[in-house]
Parts: C-alpha cells; structure tokens; sequence
C-alpha cells in the first residue's frame, strides 16, 4: 500500500487535541481569527471529563460578597499552590476569568442567581469569600454544552472518537499529528502549522480515580515524546471525597460543594475531626467552633470558614489518617453528613435535593443512599494533575514551536495544589489565551513538511500488538501498573516505596513490549488499552522521579520521609524531559519570579 | 447530631449471571452468551468491563463518566432503553439471563456502539441562541431563579439520546429526515424559553423539524436517566406555542395588525 492509500489526510491552520473545556474554548477562539482549525475529541463530542466537573468555576466577580476581586483570587491561589505557581498565569487567571464567565452567559449557560438576579456564587475549599458561578452540582456539563452548542457555529471542523498516537515534527517545528479513528481504525494525518493540547488528566494511572478511562495523560506524553517538557509532575491532587462503596464506583467524586452547602466530615466515633488539624497559613481564616462554621455556609460576612472547606490537600491527609487509625468507615472511608442540615433549615431535603441533585441522584441510584437522611461514606481519590506540559505564562507556548496547551494538561496555574473552582476558570481563561496565540503563531508561520519515515514508524509501532499470536492482554498490565502507582506512590509517599515504584515501572516497560491484541482494529477496545500504555508509562514515571527529587512535603505532595516544608524546595519547579538517550531527567528550575507589584498584592491579603 | 447510616456492612453476595450481549456491525450479528461473578453494588457497565478484561478483549462500547453524567453507555437492557453505568445489578431480575443490545434505532456501528451521528447533524440545523443586548453596562444580564427553573431542568440533558432511541417516530417509523426527535425539541424549547434569548424558532417547529408527528405517548420522558419531563414541560408547551402562533384565530389577527 502506498502512504497516500495508507493514510487519510486532513490540513487545518490550528488543530485542537481534545474537546473538553479547554480544547472547546481555545477552537472558538481560533476559529474567531478566521483560520481553518480542527479539533480532535477522543470520544462523542460533549463527553468529555468535564462533564464531570460539579461545583463551580471561580472568577472574582463579587456578586455574593463585594470584598472580592482579582486580588484576593490572586492570593488566595497563589497561597493555595504552595508559591510554586506561575505568577504571570495567575494573574491572568484572576483578571480575566469574570470576562469569561459572563462572555459564557452571553453564548447561553444558564447559571444559578442571586436575589439581585446575578449570577450566583457559592463558597469553596481555600477561597475567601463565595466565587464560585455554578449551576447547582453540574457546572461541568452546563460549560461543556454551552461551548459545545456555540462551537458548531462557528466553523470548526470536528473529528469524534480519533486518537492521537503521535505529534510530529520536523526540524523541532510542529508539522500536525498522527491518529486513528476508532470506528474503523484507519491512520490518519492532520497537517496543522499550529497544535493545541488540551487532554486532560491522567487519573488512569492509579487504581482509584475520580477520571474516566480517556484520563490516560495522552496529552502529556505526546508532548513529552515530542521535546517538550513535564514540570510539576509530582503534585498530583487526590480529592479529599470520592464515593468508597460499592466497590465498582470507588473513586467516582462527591462534590465539595456538599461541604460549601453545609456538609461536616465526622469519624466512626461520630467526631468532626477537622477541627483538631488547622494549618497555621489558614489560622486566621478558620471557624472556631461548628456555631460560626454553619454562619458561614449561610452567608455571614463575620464568620470563618468552617475547617472542611479548607484545602483538599490538607482535608485529604486528615481523611486518610482517620482511616489508618482505624477511625473509618465500614467501607473503608470517613462520613460526610449532609443531612445534619435539617436541624437548622425547615426545608432541608428539598434544598439539598436542589442544591445538589447530582449528588443526590448519583447516591440514590448507585448506594441506595438518600443523602438527604443519612451520612455518605467518603475518602480521598485521584482526581488531578497540577502538573504538565511547561509552557510560556503569556502565549500559552511549549518549548516545542507550534505546540501549546491549555488546561489540566498544562502546568503553572495551580502550583502544588490547585482550589477547586479555579479548574473550570482556568479552562475558558487559557483555552482562550491558548486559540488567540496559536492562530497568531499559524497566521506568521508557514506550514512545515510531514516527515513520511516518521508518520511511518509510528504506525508501525501501534500496529505490533496485532502481530502477535502469543503474547500479554493489555488489561493486565494497565491494572498493575493502576496499583502501583496507586500504592507507592499514593497520598502519602516514601523514598523506598518510590524506589520499589521505579523497578515495577521499567518491569512494565518491557511487558508492554509483548503485549498482543486479538479481533481487528474496527472499535477495538483492547487495542487502544495498549496504544494507552506508554502513555501512562510516560506519566507514572515522571510523577514518580520529580516526588522523588522533592524532598519535601508541600501541596498535594507528602512525603513521610519528609514530612516538612523546606525552604530551599520553595525555590524551584522540577521539569521531566526526554534526554538524547531516551531516558527521563529530571532537573531543577527556579521559579518564575513574583513581580513587586504581585509581591505586594500577597502582602496585603495575608 | 449526626445523621444515620444504613449502609450494610461489606459481606460477600456473589453470584454468576448469564448475558446475552449483540455482537456483530453494520452487516449482521448475533447474541454471544457470557457468564459473569457478579458482587454486591456492580452496576451492568461493570460487568461488560469484566468481560473485556477476561474473556472478550475486542467487545466494543462506549463510556466515560460511569456516574451517569456524559450519557455515553446508553444501551436497551432487557428491552428497555438505559444508561449501562446506572442499572445496578440488583435491580435486575435474579436467575434471568441479561440481555444487552445497542440503541436500535442507530445504525450499528460495532456490537454496543451505534452511529449517533444524526443527532449531531440535526443540532446543527437549530437556529442558535441569540441574546438581547446585556441589560448591565458591565456585560452583564438580570434574570431571576424562577424565571430560568424551566430551562435549567432542560439543560440537565446529558445527550444519551435514548428518548430519541425509544420515540416510535424514529424507531418505527423511520421519520429522521423530517422530524428532529424528543432531545431536539426540548433543546429548543430550552432555547426558546431562555429569558435573553430573541431568536424565532416556531416556524422551523412546524414545518421543518415535525412537531406534529409526536403524539405525546411519552416514552420519551420514561426512559430519561436525568427525569426530565421532556413531553409535560417541554414538548407539549411548544406545541401550545406553535398553535398559538399558526392557527388561533386572535392571534393571527393581532399578528396581521403588528405586521410580524
């Protein structure tokens, strides 16, 4: 078969990888400068993971309590991210995200009001006062339609259920990507001047996972394998509630806007155990006693939060050490009661079911649990990267000519740990950022040549698992590599457990090699499960070699060996890129640094 | 205080069940039979992962979320159009072969996946939303809760399509070209019930999306996994709107005076 027979070929100016938020904002955006942009989505459009975002997204408008704006956003997530966040994105995170929001109402989202008729906000982990715009517990869904049903007016061409197995370079420029569909399995080449990542996460890697099966960090290894680098890599968020029982949901999210709605943590022996473990950088900010925490979720301006909407780093440790301490639940978790509320409102069923119909559906059907009358079992899983492809704060540009990216995919918003809240902003802000810079770079740059031996050789490469006759299900080794990942290298982390993490991970490496698939390449599941391997490979190995680098506990990241901040670990970001001999280095970069002016915005907020 | 939990202590309740699922694509298949442990809590997506995993590696469906939140699983259990992620195993009934077939209104694509293809196409054809000018200098919109309730129920869709899998308008009688389905007519509804939006659609209803052919025997809204009420408060007041605009008499005469 010749190459031109071999493969289906596509051309566009900017093409999108991925169809969530990110990738849906940053092809609007790209489409509005008049260039031909595609966007890849690895499932149906507008099924993304986003989908499954619940609480809300953050943009300082000060609807609820005037006293916020940009800068209290600013601080509050700098604080959040342990300083280890890039300051120029956080800025345009804070700035520009109540633009966002309101430029969605403008394309139809529907969001939850106030009295005043303004778009509400509810109050949130780390956040001073209420930011968060939602639409009850499915913000996620109401942004993706909102993007989903703007973006097909406005040109863009859609390619659903393709997967990218390769982006391609010539001369280290960007020259488009390669990928399959899975309706039929054919090759195909997008020629593209620019790309834009915006994959999502990489939850697949570990047992238990908030993210569905696309969450296999494509995004990361495809820059990784093309020059760009990992940072970050180490600071994996693992949310304080995810549901524990039945078995086969373990993982999937309980919202923390049950907490922002009154909702308390409590332990076997009935004690709301969040009081005992207040950081000292939220001192100040804390409840001191459950009478003043409710005041707060009811909206009193003079009253602290109370201690469960603290950060999800630190609720998740605690969660964790209740469990250990065999202060758990009989599945295994801790209690989150919601119900406790109708001591205080007449109404309380009928708010919650209101305020939280996700979750009370999401229970009712698959735990036989109404939330409204008794505790859910709760504890912490995978949820999601603060790590990913380094890019340019400003342009949104990896060190890779022609590749950006834009959301979960990319590091810098979020630092060591990231609020909830601020995922969804970060999506419309850099998605923007992203498509604007992008269509700029493909208007001032000719479209480089494909390089055919390339395309070749990594067509090659997928195809092997169908060569085999004898050989491993890739199933197995997916599922190994889930619990390794998720028990050496998990919430709480050591040098020797890390260590063990490493062997298992070149083990794997060399098991994938033999992996063989039967049937053909029509909608096959058990190919793409292979194709997926690597790519986990990829982000297992580089969360563990940065956490091992970090001899510290900060963010999301602890370390039993470490249990301390270190001053020296404050001045610098840790970056994974493939060296000339194949092989993963990791090394020290050193913050970018703070602005005076942004030094004394944090200054004034303490 | 604190409020009481009921949910039982884990205890080992496992069972073998036999499955019936279609295999085969566009061309033809077959129902394959397959045996599978299941254990307290599996939902029916579960066990088609378990089947992948062990014993049919190329056994093709769709899913993401598994929470019932993206609406890819969709599925005919038993004969009833549902979301595989949400059918818990115990709600089945025990000792009886399960069977899983595709959305049979789709074309099929591959074992549980089916073209969904049209309904992309027809959403396309929906005029889009077209706000009034924002009511603030800062961009921005007043609307109040109550008057945006209606269509934020409609905006829970999660684009299953299984109450256009299920309408005997598509399903029997093969009417696609000229009728847009129960999600399309609640996705105008949530268009034309917007607050802000100023956009038209009532003629499109009528002669082009085929409105008329729904005769609301509601099995549509039975089988929505979000409880929508798609025909009571979607379907039925657009049709009311569509009468009022075409064919009451009052209203035509105030139309001929107001020249629209």
């Amino acid at each position: 078969m010749s190459f031109a027979e071999q493969f289906i070929v596509h051309e566009h100016d900017v093409l999108v990888i991925g169809a969530g938020g990110a990738g849906l904002r940053a092809a609007i955006e790209a489409s509005a400068a008049g260039l031909k942009v595609g966007v890849i989505c690895k499932s149906l459009l507008g099924k993304a993971h986003t989908v499954m975002a619940e609480g809300g997204m953050a943009a300082a408008m000060g609807n609820v309590d005037d006293r916020d704006n940009w800068e209290v956003h600013f601080a509050d997530t700098m604080r959040g991210g342990q300083y280890l966040n890039n300051p120029i994105m956080v800025e345009h995170h804070a700035k520009e995200s109540p633009a966002r929001v309101l430029e969605l109402e403008s394309w139809g989202a529907v969001f939850d009001r106030t009295k005043e008729g303004k778009i509400l906000q509810r109050n949130f982990g780390g956040h001073r006062y209420p930011r968060l715009a939602h639409v009850g517990d499915r913000t996620g869904l109401e942004l993706i339609r909102t993007l989903q049903d703007h973006g097909i007016h406005q040109g863009m061409e859609v390619f659903m259920e393709m997967t990218v197995v390769s982006l391609l370079t010539t001369g280290g420029k960007i020259s488009g990507v390669l990928g399959y569909d899975r309706e039929r399995g054919r090759m195909r080449i997008w020629k593209a001047k620019a790309v834009i990542l915006a994959t999502g996460g990489i939850g697949k890697s570990f047992r238990i996972t908030s993210n569905s099966w696309e969450g296999t960090g494509d995004g990361h290894a495809l820059a990784y394998q093309a020059g760009a680098e990992l940072m970050d890599m180490e600071f994996v968020q693992f949310h304080p509630t995810g549901m524990v029982w039945p078995p086969s949901v373990r993982g999937i999210l309980v919202t923390e806007g049950v907490r922002g709605e009154g909702g308390v943590l409590r332990n076997s022996e009935g004690k709301r155990f969040m009081f005992d473990d207040i950081p000292d950088a939220y001192k100040n900010q804390v409840a001191k006693d459950e009478e003043e925490g409710w005041r707060y979720v009811c909206g009193d301006k003079n009253a602290n939060r109370p201690p469960e909407l603290l950060t999800r780093d630190h609720v998740a440790r605690c969660i964790n050490r209740e469990i250990k301490a065999g202060r758990g639940s009989p599945h295994g978790g801790v209690y989150l009661d919601i119900g406790w509320i109708k001591e205080k409102l007449p109404n309380a069923a009928d708010h919650i079911k209101r305020k939280l119909p996700s979750m009370y559906h999401q229970f009712k059907q698959l735990a036989g649990v109404d939330i409204t009358q008794e505790r859910m079992e709760v504890g912490p899983t995978t949820h999601y990267v603060m790590g990913g492809v380094a890019v340019d704060g400003d342009t949104q540009m990896s060190c890779v000519p022609g590749l950006f990216a834009a959301g979960e995919v990319t590091a810098g918003l979020h630092g060591a740990n990231r609020l909830g809240g601020n995922s969804l902003s970060d999506l419309i802000v850099f998605g923007k950022l992203a498509g604007e810079h992008a269509a700029k770079y493909a208007k001032n740059n000719a479209a480089v040549e494909v390089d055919q031996a390339q395309v070749l050789a990594h067509t090659n490469a997928i195809m092997q698992p169908f060569e085999r006759t004898t050989g491993e299900n890739p199933y197995g080794i997916q599922h190994d590599l889930q619990n390794t990942m998720q028990d050496l290298v998990g919430i709480v982390r050591t040098e020797t457990e890390m260590q063990q993490a490493l062997v298992k991970l070149d083990e794997y490496k060399v098991r994938m090699k033999n992996v063989s698939v039967i049937g053909h390449r029509e909608y096959n599941p058990g190919w793409h499960t292979a194709i997926d391997l690597p790519c986990m490979l990829v982000v297992s190995e580089s969360i563990t070699r940065a956490a091992l680098e970090r001899k510290e506990s900060r963010g999301a990241q602890f370390r039993d060996d470490y249990p301390d901040k270190s001053a020296e670990c404050a001045t610098f970001n840790l970056v994974a890129k493939k060296a000339a001999d194949g092989s993963m280095q990791v090394t020290r970069r050193s913050i970018v640094p703070l602005r005076a002016d942004l030094k004394a915005v944090i200054e004034k907020m303490k | 205080m604190s409020t009481p939990t009921t949910q039982s202590t884990p205890v080992d309740q496992s069972r073998n069940v036999q499955f019936r699922i279609w295999r085969g694509n566009k061309d033809g298949g077959e129902f394959v039979n397959y045996t599978v442990n299941v254990t307290e809590g599996m939902v029916l997506l579960d066990c088609v992962h378990r089947i992948q995993a062990e014993q049919a590696p190329d056994l093709a469906c769709r899913w993401n979320c598994k929470a019932g939140k993206c609406g890819s699983c969709s599925a005919e259990i038993n004969g009833k159009p549902s979301l595989m992620c949400m059918t818990r195993m115990d709600t089945l009934p025990p000792d009886k072969v399960v069977t899983v077939e595709p959305m049979r209104s789709f074309p099929s694509i591959r074992d549980l996946v089916t073209d969904v293809s049209w309904n992309f196409r027809v959403k396309k054809t929906i005029k889009p939303f077209k706000p009034r000018k924002p009511d603030n200098a800062d961009g921005s919109w007043t609307m109040f809760q109550q008057d945006i309730d209606r269509v934020q129920e409609f905006r829970k869709c999660i684009e299953c399509f299984l109450c256009q899998d299920v309408c005997h308008v598509i399903r029997d009688h093969k009417k696609e070209d000229e009728f847009i389905g129960p999600r399309f007519l609640m996705y105008t509804a949530a268009l034309e019930m917007h607050p802000l939006d100023t956009e038209d659609r009532l003629g499109d209803l009528k002669n082009r999306d085929g409105i008329g052919y729904c005769n609301i025997t509601k099995c549509c809204t039975k089988v929505c996994p979000e409880h929508i009420g798609i025909t009571d408060n979607a379907i039925i007041p657009l049709k009311e709107r569509v009468v009022d605009q075409f064919y009451d008499p009052v209203t035509r005469l105030f139309r001929m005076f107001k020249g629209k």
